[in-house]
């Protein structure tokens, strides 16, 4: 652990045109330590500020200048009061010198550590680099930066530069936007710094590594081409799921007065024989048997390794194809990368080679790989070329997973063609489609691709460690909503939709939706699905009236009022009906004269179960169609009505199945708190009474 | 329940597509194979161009037992029957004519395969004419109907168990596409009626009856003559499930196997397109990892198997827990606690739903942008009517204009993009290799991606990349060893084979268990071949130089040249020490256990074994090695 202790200094830009991300930046940031906080408790951190009004640093002491830079927090083991500085990030008032920033940083860091120190550090500038660089006293701003990069490289720092623009921003400041990519790229070029430049919010979120794995290789070794041609390579995984943190079991027994309870959980098994089973069975006693139909197969492990399948550690070629015959679909699991030995040129050439051949003729190579010496199964996979485009890295491979004839299920599926002519999209329809495929773009000339996986991060996880801060300074704070810049990633970009809302509309109208009127349980699905949803499902409604009058005619469920022999399902129907809007007021309305008819033409209460389930169902449809006032009002006057007419039998057997008003957790829209929808009942019995 | 221990670590809530993996005997099938054993089936017609002459029989029984053997592994719940009809011996609960039901011991009529069922019916063959016999049963004069009396023993098997429990299917091998083509008249008519009555009643009681016509490459299996009544199909989906007639007999057989396996529904989607228009849609999994089957423990001695119980004590306390509620995570060195239903709230982002974002270029789906098994999704128009249309347009605009979808997908475990890639059919030989739909490709996020080439990139100056002639060399050499048709799955897994060849060698407690064939390794045959060892040598003189010694190339990375030097030195040191010690005796004497580990690792080291493991294991292995 402290072995891969790093030091990362935050180099953050917070002048004036920064202001408009700066939330995300404040978001981005402190989830960074969030993270640390849980998997590099003894990292450091150090903050950064330019821009910034103030002035504050060492080297404006020392020597002068550096104005506009505040060091806010010299590097410290990562705790708290980091996250909360950095969740509330000054707006600074001056355009910003992100070099200063460098050299402001660079010199913390060889203060810190010396020349000699090996331990792991890094610097990380978020800016916009769109104020312009201070002219050196000396030189040129291109010298001094090549001076800065060799600093860099000779201190072993790391740097890492995110640069949030929006493409086209006025001519203006064009010279210095280029001049500044400019510097920055020899820094990206010198000392093997990471530059890239996001444009929405929501890549700026994703474009900064908030955990830094260090890779560790699954193979090194020989690619065989042949017995005689090999090529020294080493297998790194390329995609590997950064999991949901495994939370560890709580118990709550141990003394609140206890300090030092660890609050542990342990797991316990016991084997117990079936036909006895007080008796539990020792380990030696056991024995492992492999499930082959009905029969389970016991194998001692002995027996096992002296019978199975034990291939030998290689990576074998077993040859070439066309790059069309692997469907995309057919990668099994994460990618993993290819990359020659890098100490080895002639292996990196060989490498290089035979990638840029396969990227030329469009072929692929299919090999054969056991990892490790051991290892109980082979896996046949594909490699594709990954040419480089950037001089410094060298060209490498892709690999995928790719299935065994077990793997497959080869169902048979209707051909298209084969489906009904009602079924098949006329031109029109197929005009419609195409043009909503076409418009919806998500990677436009010229503007940044949209949700590239590279930069969009997991909703979830930021959820998570947010929630988990938040719950650090107060244990019962609620789940966060998610953040509307995440919002991107799990829901269409309104953006997007509304400028090309002809064309949806147009995509609309020309198809036409209905339920299938045979299924009345899954309408009902549908019904929950729309309204618990988002804000999506309005506006569904007008679309199919035209066509749903000349096609309805045949079906026979029309429902359109509330009978007497099925009120409850009756109901349902018609709040599931989509032609118009207006059902729903008329089966709300509906509903409440036929439970008013219940209760009144009840003799000895034989109604009441038949008006309590319409009640319900009622008050399920005002709550899913957030009508929560309606049913509040409604079952006042009707508690009302009843203790007039003396039936005030009715509402106490309302009481005894608990039935309540809708409150506000229901409904958001419904003005009864909690407690009053619980005690509504109760309290009006025993006023009358 | 089998608890493996080695899953105890893993979290509960977070084992993703669970149910994509797990066969759940609630989906189970009950399922008989009902062969025609008439004189007709054992004919053979010699074609030119097929290699060897196989009956229709033969080719029923070769597509049977594969599907069992299939069935063992994947879905061993599945109970099963074979039965032939058109047979001279009779043998079922009803004791009625022309009816044969194969079975073995310990297993009843309709029972899960096993072993011994699968073993004896690979060699039902030989045995068949002298203890089954074939005779035709239907033959004008008689008022026998074989057919009839077929499906009233499959119908009598299929009593077993609800509909609701399982899926009852009867599959129909036959070459007779009139099977009363020998009967005239009244007698005709009425023997029609009363079979196609009996499938109806079959049907009426949940069972389907599917067809599973065999026929030369010549001639045509005319459905329409008897059998499109008896399955109750009409129409287009008669289409479907009749596919047209096949030039080859592998293609048949390949559709055949096909079509014995129902489709499974992994999930019913809702897929929203835009402003509250949603499509129904059906998930299937094609593709899954085939996995050896989980380990149930025994006891030892009497060969039962043990239940396993699990238990939760409290590390404080000690105290016997029921499931925690809780959980928790360490965080500023404090403990935070979750409840499950929060951890659940966390992760529900979006409604189940399937979610579209927008579309992209297919160029922007790059090979790394891979995590799992993809999902095949097909539509439905069952709950949504006017689905498939969408569906239809959506795919075809895909297809030709080079997009893919871009979809948010909110499942429980694990919500996340996806892409969806229109994948057009794909037929060959009349059958369907790649079926159209599209594939749901789940994508990782930013957090799941790893630059490791940048790691290695060069801060001094470029990487060396090849030049045009090692370009032109490589891509000789490929032109060489190329695979012409290769279709991803030519390939069978070489471990779950071997693993299941020695599980069936046990079951039926034989004692030598059968080679399995690696059809993984490289073709070494063909990579000698001279042109191939020519384009290879050449490629290697053009990227490596004339020094033929790759290994002279010295390392420049320090760090890995210094731990491989430590290494080489300590094994020097062990050979060295190891000699000090006289192993033969030591292990003769049973002195070794009084040498300390560190000694005993210097024979270990100094031989190349494993020096892992207690010390009772270092001696144990140290007497292997020597032969003890």
């Amino acid at each position: 652990m402290a072995r891969n202790r790093e030091t990362l200094l935050l180099l953050l830009d917070v002048g004036p045109s920064m202001h408009k991300v700066l939330p995300e930046l404040e978001k981005v940031c402190s989830m960074l330590v969030e993270k640390k906080l849980v998997y590099h408790k003894s990292d450091q951190v150090g903050i950064i500020l330019f821009g910034t009004e103030d002035t504050k640093n060492e080297l404006t002491r020392e020597v002068g200048g550096y104005e506009h830079v505040v060091v806010l927090q010299d590097t410290k083991v990562v705790d708290g009061d980091l996250v909360e500085a950095l969740q509330q990030l000054p707006r600074g008032t001056f355009n910003g010198d992100f070099l200063d920033a460098i050299i402001v940083g660079m010199d913390i860091l060889i203060k810190k550590f010396g020349e000699t120190d090996k331990k792991k550090k890094r610097l990380c500038l978020i800016t916009n680099a769109l104020s312009p660089v201070k002219d050196p006293f000396e030189g040129t701003k291109e010298g001094q930066v090549v001076t800065i990069a060799e600093q860099l490289v000779r201190h072993g720092m790391g740097m890492e530069s995110i640069v949030v623009r929006e493409r086209l921003n006025g001519t203006a400041t064009k010279r210095i936007m280029d001049e500044n990519d400019h510097l920055l790229n020899i820094f990206a070029k010198k000392t093997s710094a990471k530059l890239v430049y996001v444009e929405s919010p929501t890549s700026l979120l994703g474009a900064l590594r908030t955990r830094n794995i260090s890779p560790v290789t699954i193979f090194r070794g020989d690619l065989e081409l042949s017995s005689k041609m090999k090529i020294k390579v080493w297998v790194y995984k390329k995609t590997s799921e950064e999991k949901f943190p495994t939370l560890k079991k709580y118990s709550d027994k141990a003394p609140p007065t206890d300090k030092f309870a660890t609050h542990e959980v342990k797991v316990d098994y016991e084997y117990k024989s079936v036909e006895d089973p007080s008796r539990v069975v020792p380990p030696e006693e056991r024995i492992k048997g492999y499930r082959y139909g009905p029969q389970v197969v016991p194998i001692a492990p002995s027996e096992w390794d002296a019978v199975k399948f034990k291939p030998e550690k290689s990576v074998k070629l077993l040859g070439f194809t066309n790059a069309s015959n692997i469907l995309r679909h057919y990668y099994m699991k994460d990618a993993n990368v290819f990359i020659a030995d890098p100490g080895n040129t002639r292996a990196i050439i060989a490498v290089s080679a035979l990638a840029r051949a396969m990227k030329e003729e469009n072929k692929v190579a299919i090999v054969r790989c056991v990892w490790r010496h051991g290892q109980g199964n082979v896996i046949v996979g594909v490699l594709t070329p990954n040419v480089s485009d950037k001089d410094n890295i060298p060209d490498s491979f892709n690999f995928n997973v790719l299935p065994f004839v077990e793997d497959v299920r080869e169902f048979q599926f209707p051909s298209f063609n084969n489906f009904p002519a009602s079924w098949q999209p006329n031109e029109q329809q197929q005009e419609a489609a195409d043009d909503l495929v076409k418009l919806l773009d998500l990677a436009p000339s010229g503007k940044e691709e949209a949700l590239q996986p590279e930069f969009t991060p997991n909703p979830i996880l930021q959820r998570f460690y947010h929630h988990l801060d938040l719950k650090s300074k107060h244990p019962d704070a609620a789940i966060p909503p998610l953040d509307e810049t995440l919002k991107r990633i799990t829901e269409p970009d309104p953006e997007l939709f509304s400028l090309n809302k002809s064309a949806i509309d147009a995509f609309r109208r020309s198809f036409e939706l209905k339920d299938n009127p045979k299924l009345k349980k899954s309408t009902r699905r549908i019904l929950r699905e729309k309204t618990s949803g988002s804000n999506m499902g309005k506006g569904f409604a007008d679309i199919s009236v035209q066509s749903l009058n000349s096609i309805e005619n045949t079906s026979a469920v029309k429902i359109e009022i509330i009978g007497d022999l099925t009120p409850v399902q009756d109901f349902e129907t018609m709040m599931s009906r989509r032609d118009s809007p207006e059902w729903i007021g008329k089966a709300i309305k509906d509903m409440k004269n036929k439970i008013f008819d219940l209760v009144e033409d009840s003799y000895e209460g034989d109604n009441y179960p038949k008006a309590l389930e319409c009640l319900v169902a009622l008050r399920k449809g005002c709550i899913l169609e957030q009508e929560p006032k309606q049913f509040n009002d409604f079952l006042r006057h009707l508690c009302k009505f009843c203790r007039e007419k003396n039936l005030s039998s009715f509402c106490e057997f309302l009481t005894s199945k608990e039935l309540t008003l809708i409150s506000k957790t229901e409904a958001i829209d419904s003005e009864v708190s909690d407690d009053e929808a619980r005690s509504f009942l109760v309290k009006s019995d025993t006023k009358v009474e | 329940m089998d608890l493996d221990p080695d899953d105890v670590f893993r979290d509960d809530e977070d084992d993703p597509d669970n149910e994509l993996y797990l066969e759940r005997e609630s989906t189970k099938e009950l399922l008989v194979y009902l062969v025609d054993a008439s004189p007709k089936m054992f004919s053979t017609t010699s074609l030119a161009g097929d290699q060897k002459d196989e009956t229709h029989f033969q080719i029923a029984l070769s597509c049977i037992s594969q599907s069992l053997k299939t069935r063992i592994i994947n879905s061993s719940y599945d109970e099963v029957a074979i039965c032939f009809f058109n047979t001279r011996e009779k043998k079922n609960l009803l004791d009625i004519n022309g009816v044969f039901i194969f079975n073995v011991a310990e297993r009843e009529f309709l029972d899960r395969p096993t072993a011994r069922l699968i073993k004896e019916f690979d060699c039902v063959e030989e045995r068949f004419m002298k203890e089954i016999g074939s005779q035709y049963g239907i033959v004008s004069g008689t008022r026998e109907n074989s057919l009839y009396n077929a499906l009233w023993v499959a119908q009598a098997l299929l009593r077993k168990g609800s509909a609701k429990m399982a899926d009852k299917r009867i599959l129909l091998f036959t070459n007779e596409d009139d099977p009363f083509g020998n009967v005239k008249g009244a007698t005709k008519i009425d023997m029609t009626r009363t079979t196609l009555q009996r499938a109806k009643d079959a049907q009426d009681l949940g069972i389907s009856i599917e067809i599973l016509p065999l026929s030369w490459p010549d001639e045509e299996f005319n459905v329409s003559l008897f059998y499109a009544d008896l399955s109750g199909l009409e129409g287009d989906d008669l289409a479907q499930f009749f596919p047209s007639t096949v030039e080859k007999l592998q293609d048949m057989k390949d559709q055949l196997r096909k079509r014995m396996f129902k489709k499974r529904i992994v999930k019913r989607i809702t897929f929203s397109i835009a402003n509250g228009l949603s499509i129904e849609l059906n998930s299937y999994a094609l593709i899954r990892p085939a996995l050896p089957g989980a380990i149930t423990w025994l006891d030892s001695v009497s060969n039962r198997p043990l239940k396993t119980e699990r238990s939760f004590l409290c590390s404080d306390t000690g105290a016997l827990l029921q499931e925690p509620p809780k959980r928790y995570q360490s965080y500023k060195n404090e403990n935070i606690t979750f409840s499950v239903e929060e951890l659940s709230e966390i992760k529900r982002v979006t409604t189940g739903n399937l979610h579209l974002l927008g579309f992209k270029p297919l160029s922007c789906l790059k090979d790394h942008h891979n995590l799992r098994p993809s999902t095949f999704v097909f539509p439905s128009d069952e709950e949504v009517i006017g689905s498939t249309c969408i569906f239809i347009a959506l795919h075809r605009s895909m297809l030709r204009l080079k997009r893919f979808a871009l979809a948010f997908y909110g499942s429980s475990s694990r919500p996340q993009l996806v892409a969806l890639i229109a994948q057009d059919e794909i037929i060959s030989h009349g059958g369907q290799i790649e079926p159209p739909g599209m594939h749901m490709i789940h994508l990782p996020y930013s957090e799941d991606i790893r630059h490791v080439e940048e790691v290695y990139s060069y801060s001094n100056g470029a990487t060396p990349k090849a030049t045009d002639d090692q370009i032109m060399k490589a891509a000789a050499l490929m032109k060489r060893i190329d695979f012409k048709d290769f279709s991803v799955c030519q390939f069978s897994n070489p471990a779950l084979q071997r693993h299941y060849a020695v599980l069936q060698a046990l079951a039926l407690e034989e004692l030598d268990i059968p080679e399995t064939n690696d059809e993984t390794l490289p073709d070494e045959e063909g990579m000698s071949r001279p042109r191939v060892v020519s384009a290879l040598e050449e490629f290697k003189l053009s990227v490596y130089g004339d020094n033929d010694d790759v290994e002279s190339e010295l390392v420049d990375n320090g760090k890995a040249s210094e731990t491989s030097k430590k290494r080489k030195a300590i094994a020097e040191n062990a050979v060295k020490e190891c000699a000090n010690f006289d192993w033969d005796d030591l292990a003769d004497s049973g002195k070794l256990k009084d040498l300390t580990v560190v000694e005993l690792k210097f024979y270990l080291t100094a031989h190349k074994l494993p020096v892992g493991g207690k010390k009772e294991a270092l001696i144990s292995r140290i007497l292997t090695h020597m032969g003890k």
